[in-house]
């Protein structure tokens, strides 16, 4: 029986930043908080925050689960994670700008020249290309576990679109209507400062020939994308438009968009949509989301796109295995996170451990995302474990395994009460002119007993996370 | 040798289009073998968009036309001094490493016939010689015929159908090769021809990266390695990839296209 | 604003304005229904389906003018883009893509009117009677309209709202009366019978508007007194004067946060000013059919150059 790290309960006692909150929870009887639970739904609702999950059908405004019991940091264990979060979001960015300049740390052999170059989220288009202010991820989303008092892993890093900072917000703002007093007892640090920072930071990487204050556009596929909700609430937040492809147009050297008063400029453009899709002359020739000509108006400097286009290739999963090497490479620093010891299935020594392993190991695919495609060893069938054996040994390089890790618990609402739930963490750290981190992000918890699973189209469910002030 | 250039490609809408984008690779690359004279690229009714090199070398220039627009046509027009290299890139700038081009695309992918062709060249000697057998092979393999492909036909497809043009060649030279671990690239540019009814003066071929060598060009279409009757223009993946001018409309209309390429010798 | 933007909120105008049209053209045809029908009339149903524009694509699926395919086809009907399910689905669609220009007031009532059209489209249709169906869309188009005008910024996105409003209601308000005089009374010696004026009568119910032209006119119904109402008196909301001003006014507001002017702005105050100079003797001299077809072209030339200057992003 694995021991779990229940991020409240330690030995009989209750942990410091949850004090009050306990209190709390035993002042709340089942009424009350089924009310409460309800309330939360409403505004939801209300606000229009649904979440649409791909390929499962249903209803395409479902809601997301939101569960009310607060994840809490103390501010000293921010800090650490902070320090370490920003460390790595530097050393990716570092990474990015030279592999598609000298590309310094191939020649040194601290990473296989292989998982760069033949990576398919390389751009051969942007080769040679430096982003203003020498930046490709913007937007860092970087994935933590906690496994014990001191123990942080990162399981994985975003650096292209990483999702989900709107419920960051809402969840937030939810728990601020519904419970006023638990934030007059409890000194939690904001995080309502998110859209405006990642204005300034969008504002801040505007190209050297834009003119006066930047103009900044949100891209976004469309209003039948499941993230739409996610775009259209930062769009408004940050004050700035939020365009489909069809909306902009390249003119000579500039790209434009199409208002009621004519065509505007627009210097910044924050996309939500994959590089594939961005430019039908530059790559898929097929694409009706993107805009014809915007790749070339971004190499010749007029207009900045965010992520940079080609950011992919360092959140790639078995990139994120150097993610180490990095940050000793270009910041000659040790690393302050622990990535999670993984097995590279491409190898054949890792994939023999693998194999004969795997029943005990977490198992993803290389390109994968949201939880699907994913093996969780202990927790599968003897079933679901041969026939994951059978994909692996298909494209033993399109799978990376890790040991499974023991995932922290927090109280969590459950039916019959409160219950110790898996959760993880994704903060949102932004890189512009400088680097910075709201003090919280989005806290997944995978609401099934037992489950390790958070993504939110596997059963999972959000918290609001708080960071106490010193 | 002082090659001259005139090519004009028209397109024609069957209705007014709200406005074109295109992105031209349509300057001649620099290094040892060609020399650019004079060169000017101009579109009719056109804005120039920003010009800058890319990864790989070559000059990339983006052109706009506000619609409502039924007709524009792209002129090319300049003299290169060219000479022989035996195929070699020599004194080619670029930043992106050769290894990038073992990435396949759609239009590359060796299916069990390519791969099979691949391996008649596996046993020579060296780098060098496995390129130019697949040339070799690949010029056996497809016979040269007009109009029996067209612009969408994969390498597999043309080699099932064992016809095609420079376009096929290329691409089946560059399937080929990246199968066997050579990385291998598509390129546009311009053919002198002597002779009349020269039939591709806008040509494409391959190239394929030896080791200690770098880059040598290999034409499958006409069984020889580019030299001063060559005009080097750009590079990319595949067909699609390296074309000169990529481009696109806005509005349904139906285009058509005019292309006159005329390429001469200049007497000095 | 973003021309796609100013174009969906001036799309959830029409699209509101239309599924209150097709309400109340199921409004007028049951009235008239309730006659006893004489030889030689053509079937009533079958006038308000031409008038309409959708005969043909009706024609097609259901093929007799029966009254419950009709109302199937201008309620329920997704495959007719003008039926009320067709409208308000288009309307709260658009409320989607352009949330964030709306009050949460002005969504949850482009988004209750959606939820509960879904309702409604789950029940046995023999449990509802077509006044429900048609006062249900009566009741959701005020509901719309009310939260937008006692919510909303009065923002360029405001004007083009309200210039869908007024350029969809001018054109149904010009088809409607049209529907009476040519297609349900083709024949010159019914003018004047009491048919005639029940005719009459039943359009201005659909309208919403008998009590409001008693009040203001009084006596009896005439066709003279009738177009002066419906098209040249400024009192009625429906009547086209009364929609070119709305037209001309919210063209003039862009006009001058803009700091520019367009030809909206020149055909939009011909409009109005034709209409004003317009004396009821003067239509009846061109003939009412053949004004109100004018009307309705002119109308559909104003949306088109709104389109181009404002909607397409094709501009400037």
């Amino acid at each position: 029986m694995t021991d779990y790290f229940n991020e409240m309960y330690q030995a009989g006692g209750v942990r410091a930043p949850y004090a009050r909150l306990e209190d709390w929870m035993r002042a709340m009887p089942a009424e009350l908080r089924s009310l409460k639970q309800a309330e939360a739904e409403a505004l939801f609702r209300r606000i229009g925050i649904t979440f649409a999950v791909y390929g499962e059908g249903g209803d395409p405004d479902r809601l997301i689960p939101f569960d009310m019991f607060p994840r809490v940091f103390t501010g000293a264990e921010w800090a650490r994670l902070e320090k370490g979060i920003k460390q790595r979001a530097r050393a990716l960015n570092a990474f990015l700008v030279d592999i598609y300049g000298r590309g310094e740390i191939v020649r040194a052999g601290r990473i296989p020249s292989k998982l760069v170059y033949q990576n398919e989220a390389y751009e051969k288009a942007v080769a040679g290309i430096k982003p203003p202010k020498g930046v490709y991820s913007h937007i860092v989303g970087v994935d933590l576990v906690r496994t014990g008092p001191d123990e942080f892993f990162v399981l994985e890093d975003n650096c292209r679109t990483p999702s989900g900072v709107s419920y960051m917000l809402e969840n937030r703002e939810i728990m601020m209507r519904m419970f006023p007093d638990l934030f007059r007892e409890n000194r939690i640090e904001p995080v309502d400062r998110y859209p405006e920072l990642l204005r300034r930071t969008l504002a801040s990487v505007a190209p050297e020939k834009c003119e006066g204050e930047p103009v900044v556009v949100l891209l976004t596929p469309g209003h039948f994308n499941s993230a739409y909700y996610e775009h259209s609430f930062l769009a408004d937040l940050m004050g700035i438009e939020l365009v489909e492809g069809q909306d902009l147009f390249v003119q000579g050297e500039f790209l434009y968009m199409r208002t009621t008063e004519g065509p505007r400029r627009v210097d910044v453009v924050y996309r939500r949509i994959d590089d594939a899709f961005i430019d039908p002359l530059c790559f898929r020739p097929d694409s009706m989301l993107g805009v014809p000509g915007l790749m070339d108006v971004y190499r010749s400097g007029g207009v900045s796109i965010c992520s940079a286009p080609g950011a992919g290739v360092a959140d790639d999963k078995a990139v994120y295995t150097f993610v180490p090497e990095m940050i000793r490479f270009y910041l000659g620093e040790e690393p302050l996170l622990n990535n999670v010891p993984t097995w590279q299935c491409g190898k054949a020594d890792d994939l023999k451990y693998v194999l004969a392993n795997l029943g005990e190991l977490v198992v993803k695919e290389v390109h994968g995302s949201g939880g699907y495609g994913m093996l969780v060893g202990p927790k599968s069938t003897k079933e679901q474990v041969e026939s994951f054996r059978a994909r692996i040994m298909a494209d033993p390089a399109g799978y990376i395994a890790q040991p499974t890790l023991a995932l922290s618990t927090t109280p969590t609402f459950v039916a019959e009460g409160v219950a110790p739930r898996h959760v993880d963490l994704r903060p949102y750290c932004l890189v512009g002119e400088r680097i910075e981190l709201v003090p919280g992000g989005l806290t997944r918890v995978a609401l099934k007993e037992g489950s390790l699973v958070v993504n939110s189209s596997q059963g999972g469910g959000v918290k609001d996370t708080w960071v106490l002030a010193e | 040798m002082l090659l001259s250039v005139d090519h004009v490609t028209t397109y024609r809408y069957d209705r007014p289009v709200r406005g074109v984008v295109q992105s031209h690779r349509l300057v001649p690359s620099v290094f040892d073998g060609q020399k650019v004279r004079d060169w000017a690229v101009t579109v009719s009714d056109g804005l120039a968009g920003g010009a800058f090199r890319d990864g790989a070398g070559d000059r990339v220039q983006g052109w706009t036309v506000r619609g409502p627009v039924t007709e524009i046509s792209v002129h090319v027009r300049g003299t290169v001094e060219t000479v022989d290299l035996a195929g070699v890139l020599r004194g080619h700038r670029e930043g992106v490493p050769a290894e990038v081009y073992l990435c396949d695309t759609l239009a590359t992918q060796a299916d069990a016939a390519l791969a099979e062709l691949a391996e008649q060249a596996r046993g020579e000697a060296g780098q060098l010689a496995q390129a130019h057998k697949l040339s070799a092979l690949v010029s056996d393999a497809i016979a040269y015929v007009p109009g029996a492909t067209h612009a969408r036909t994969t390498a597999a497809e043309a080699l099932a159908q064992g016809q095609g043009v420079c376009q096929d060649h290329s691409q089946a030279l560059i399937a080929v090769a990246r199968h066997l671990g050579l990385p291998a690239r598509y390129v546009s540019g311009y053919l002198f021809a002597s002779g009349d009814g020269a039939p591709e003066a806008a040509h494409a071929w391959a190239e394929i990266f030896v080791a200690g060598l770098g880059w040598i060009g290999f034409d499958a279409s006409n069984r020889c390695c580019p030299d001063d009757r060559y005009i080097r223009l750009g590079s990319g993946f595949d067909a699609v990839d390296a074309a000169p001018i990529r481009g696109m409309a806005r509005g349904g209309a139906a285009e058509s296209l005019d292309v006159a390429v005329a390429v001469r010798q200049v007497q000095q | 604003m973003l021309s796609r933007t100013a174009d969906n909120l001036y799309w959830i105008g029409r699209y509101m304005e239309r599924a209150e049209t097709a309400a109340r053209l199921l409004e007028v045809g049951a009235r008239i229904a309730l006659l006893p029908s004489a030889a030689g009339y053509r079937n009533e149903w079958d006038s308000l389906l031409q008038a309409g524009g959708n005969a043909d694509a009706f024609a097609k699926k259901y093929g007799d003018p029966v009254q419950r395919n009709i109302e199937s086809f201008l309620f329920f009907d997704r495959d007719n883009p003008s039926s009320v399910a067709s409208c308000i689905t288009a309307a709260r669609e658009n409320g989607r893509i352009v949330r964030t220009a709306l009050t949460a007031q002005v969504w949850d009532a482009l988004n209750s009117a959606f939820q509960e059209l879904r309702q409604l489209e789950r029940m046995p249709r023999s449990e509802l009677e077509l006044s429900r169906l048609t006062e249900w869309t009566m009741r959701h188009a005020a509901m719309v309209r009310g939260a937008i005008d006692a919510t909303l910024l009065r923002n360029d996105g405001w004007d083009f709202l309200n210039l869908g409003y007024a350029l969809e209601r001018a054109d149904n308000t010009a088809r409607l009366m049209d529907v009476k005089y040519y297609v349900l009374l083709p024949r010159v010696d019914f003018v004047g019978s009491g048919l005639d004026n029940y005719q009459w009568t039943t359009l201005l119910r659909a309208m919403s508007a008998h009590r409001a032209f008693h009040w203001a006119y009084g006596g009896e119904v005439t066709a003279a007194k009738i177009a002066h109402f419906l098209i040249l008196n400024p009192q009625c909301p429906r009547s086209l004067i009364t929609c070119a001003e709305g037209l001309a006014g919210h063209l003039d507001r862009l006009a001058k946060g803009y700091g520019a002017t367009t030809e909206a702005q020149a055909q939009a105050r011909l409009m109005r000013d034709g209409l004003a100079e317009t004396k009821v003797e003067d239509i009846f001299d061109e003939g009412l059919h053949e004004f109100l077809t004018r009307f309705i072209r002119q109308a559909a030339g104003l949306g088109a150059v709104i389109h181009d200057s404002y909607l397409s992003g094709d501009m400037g």
